[in-house]
């Protein structure tokens, strides 16, 4: 996948606006994801160079943080929380009808670009467990059976 | 006095200099805790202290956790316990659990019996696998210098600190988290598709069988077995001071006659030594120094200088991807090992009249870079290398071993003749600063046309990480600078960049203390000490030598005069010279 010129530049701007400074590669990283949708490895060489770090320093940390993701993420990401709250009340069965609903594994985006699916450790709502976020929206209490009617909400 | 930190150990009263680790201040009495991803040549900026395995706990009172003696300093009246049951204990659990999901498969590892992790499992007295974790598959990578194995990764992280903090490749790291994580190339790339100069010191700290060089000692044995073959050796100065540790011998210990006759004994059909070779690029180098002196004296703006050495394949390689706008500054004479092949090859094949394609030329080599090298297609004729392949000094003995030579009882013998005989000049190639003053030797003699009062250039001895020297040649004070570990290197090509360089010439070893502590040694294990007595012996070598200048070598002389007519000339800049890429990623 490509990344365009005017990406590439946006991502120049983004890390002039921090001085180009190391130390702040985390702030930086969070932004490009924001901005592109994903910080593929054309992305994350700019920002090496733009830094003076070498681009394996940069790919370590993206691979590291889970928020970060190299390949775009869908127009709705979907976040299944498999923390110990979570997990203990199905979380897990959530996230396998997650799967099974969009057609795709974790990681991955459905091909119509519209879902992205991942896991997550915690969203702060143990309450409300088990908990699933698309977008920025909480879903709560979810039942596996709740899943569909969610999916089908944003579909249309 | 006032920085001294008194403390207990083990029940035994120590006074060490404030800022000492507990790791150091016990083994300045002896006491010798276990340590795993900890590394610390000292003297030299190799340096890695993650406190990440948890290998060196120790016990202190007043503390309630255990402490990792590698990072933790010592105050005034502590009290530390090594080898309480409590740390016993602990350590021995944390070895079990990194044993958890090792591979295990000791038996045909290549790194068994130079392990550190399989010591610690013997030293901890572990004889069964407690605990059986998940195994990982990850991608196998065999280059042709370096074969990466992560499965039997520790996650030490010394090859990532080498790789960044030290040779500043930027190259290999940690990835991914959790059990996911793995030390990769860039974007999990092969190391071919990245910027690694090949150094291979990823390799010389690697504490288990993850990172390993490729071993081509079963293609020489064929080659060696081969009747239709005629097999030549060369072995690097480095080789020779480092050799027989492999034997159980003193580090230091010289053993330049026993590794002729071992070669021979192996099957070798005539046994060279690149020293010579490197008396040859001396002749090349020298005459490349004076030429752009005298071209920048008679007011030549566009000389360049400083000129910079180009005998090591990693430096090569480093400036190749880093500094390609910058390509013009180092000599061009090739390294003598590729000198030795391109002479081997034309000059020596023709005068045997053995064919080309008949001569197999086998470089022994400290250094996995040079692996590399030799499958540079700049360095080879028709497809045909003009070093077939390298060897590396532990895969040399690993041979001899295989073949029922007791290499320490062996009766010493000289190289063949003529590509055997060499000066001091060129022994001390294996040390960082070494080529410059074998260099100086020639181009003060050479310039000034007087004797050198003085042989030894001591100012650009030694493990300084940047040495500099003045050298007054007849007036003219020539500015020379050494530096080692490529870290250093890139201080100095910034600075040249930049316009900052106030050199003349400039010598760069990419490995710590130069070749002798080149990847493909004898593992030094963290101990500087050896590398010290490595360096220490190749100056006894130079010493005991009755001729110390390249000069004065008379098979160089009969070269010259036989075959290559001068320096520079025609000849010589078809085969000793080369040039360099742009290879930018």
């Amino acid at each position: 996948m490509k990344v365009s010129c005017e990406a590439l530049r946006k991502v120049e701007e983004i890390c002039k606006k921090f001085n180009n400074d190391p130390g702040e590669l985390i702030t930086i990283l969070h932004e490009c994801q924001n901005s592109l949708g994903y910080i593929p490895e054309d992305v994350q060489r700019v920002i090496a160079r733009c830094l003076g770090i070498p681009a394996q320093k940069v790919y370590g940390v993206v691979t590291f943080y889970s928020f970060f993701s190299m390949v775009p993420k869908g127009k709705y990401p979907v976040s299944v929380c498999l923390g110990t709250a979570c997990y203990v009340r199905g979380g897990d069965k959530v996230l396998e009808e997650f799967k099974r609903v969009l057609g795709i594994e974790v990681g991955e985006t459905t091909p119509d670009g519209k879902f992205s699916l991942d896991c997550l450790r915690c969203v702060g709502a143990c309450g409300l467990a088990p908990v699933a976020t698309i977008g920025e929206k909480v879903y709560g209490r979810l039942n596996p059976s709740d899943i569909k009617k969610i999916v089908s909400e944003f579909d249309s | 006095m006032e920085n001294m930190i008194t403390l207990t150990i083990d029940n035994r009263a120590v006074s060490v200099p404030k800022g000492t680790t507990v790791l150091d201040a016990a083994a300045s009495i002896g006491i010798n805790i276990p340590a795993l991803c900890h590394m610390d040549l000292k003297g030299t900026c190799v340096k890695n202290a993650p406190a990440s395995c948890r290998i060196c706990v120790v016990e202190i009172e007043g503390r309630r956790n255990l402490a990792p003696s590698c990072a933790t300093m010592v105050t005034e009246g502590m009290i530390v316990r090594t080898n309480s049951a409590r740390v016993v204990r602990a350590r021995k659990t944390v070895a079990e659990l990194i044993l958890s999901d090792h591979p295990n498969d000791c038996l045909t590892c290549p790194k068994c019996n130079d392990c550190e992790l399989q010591k610690l499992v013997t030293r901890f007295n572990i004889r069964r696998m407690t605990y059986k974790g998940e195994q990982s598959t990850r991608k196998k990578e065999e280059t042709v210098a370096i074969v990466r194995n992560m499965d039997k990764c520790i996650l030490c992280r010394r090859c990532e600190t080498v790789c960044n903090q030290v040779q500043t490749v930027g190259v290999l790291g940690a990835v991914r988290r959790g059990f996911e994580t793995t030390i990769a190339p860039t974007f999990d790339r092969m190391f071919k598709d990245t910027d690694c100069s090949y150094c291979g010191q990823c390799v010389a700290v690697c504490p288990t069988g993850a990172l390993m060089e490729r071993d081509n000692t079963d293609r020489l044995l064929d080659d060696l077995c081969n009747p239709d073959k005629i097999v030549i050796a060369q072995p690097a100065p480095a080789v020779r001071v480092a050799l027989g540790e492999e034997f159980g011998m003193e580090p230091g210990t010289i053993v330049t006659g026993k590794l002729a006759t071992s070669l021979r004994y192996l099957g070798f059909d005539h046994v060279f030594d690149t020293d010579f070779a490197a008396d040859l690029t001396i002749m090349e180098e020298g005459a490349e120094i004076l030429h752009r002196l005298k071209a920048f004296l008679g007011g030549d703006k566009s000389v360049k200088l400083p000129i910079m050495t180009s005998c090591c394949p990693a430096w090569v390689n480093f400036y190749e991807h880093n500094y390609p706008d910058l390509l013009e500054y180092p000599s061009s004479a090739k390294s003598p090992a590729q000198m030795f092949g391109a002479i081997a090859k034309t000059y020596w094949a023709q005068k045997m009249g053995i064919p080309r394609e008949k001569l197999v030329v086998v470089s022994i080599m400290p250094c996995l870079a040079k692996k590399f090298e030799c499958e540079r297609e700049e360095f080879s004729v028709d497809g045909n290398p003009d070093v077939d392949y390298s060897i590396s000094t532990r895969e040399l003995a690993r041979l001899i071993k295989r073949s029922n030579i007791d290499f320490k009882s062996l009766p010493d013998s000289d190289f063949d003749s003529p590509l055997g005989e060499s000066s001091g000049a060129g022994a001390i190639f294996g040390a960082t600063g070494g080529v410059m003053e074998a260099a100086l030797r020639t181009v003060y003699e050479v310039y000034t046309g007087k004797t050198l009062p003085r042989l030894e250039f001591t100012d650009v001895r030694g493990l300084d990480g940047i040495k500099e020297a003045t050298i007054d040649l007849a007036g003219f004070p020539l500015k020379v600078c050494v530096a080692h570990t490529l870290g250093n290197a890139r201080i100095l090509m910034d600075k040249l960049r930049a316009g900052e360089l106030d050199y003349h010439v400039v010598e760069v070893m990419a490995c710590p203390g130069g070749c002798i502590g080149g990847a493909g040694q004898p593992y030094h294990h963290g101990n500087v000490e050896v590398l010290k007595a490595r360096a220490r012996a190749i100056y006894r070598e130079d010493e005991g030598k009755p001729i110390r200048k390249s000069h004065e070598n008379p098979d160089i002389q009969k070269l010259y005069r036989e075959f290559l007519g001068e320096p520079l000339g025609e000849r010589s800049e078809k085969l000793l010279h080369t040039k360099y890429f742009n290879k930018a990623k």
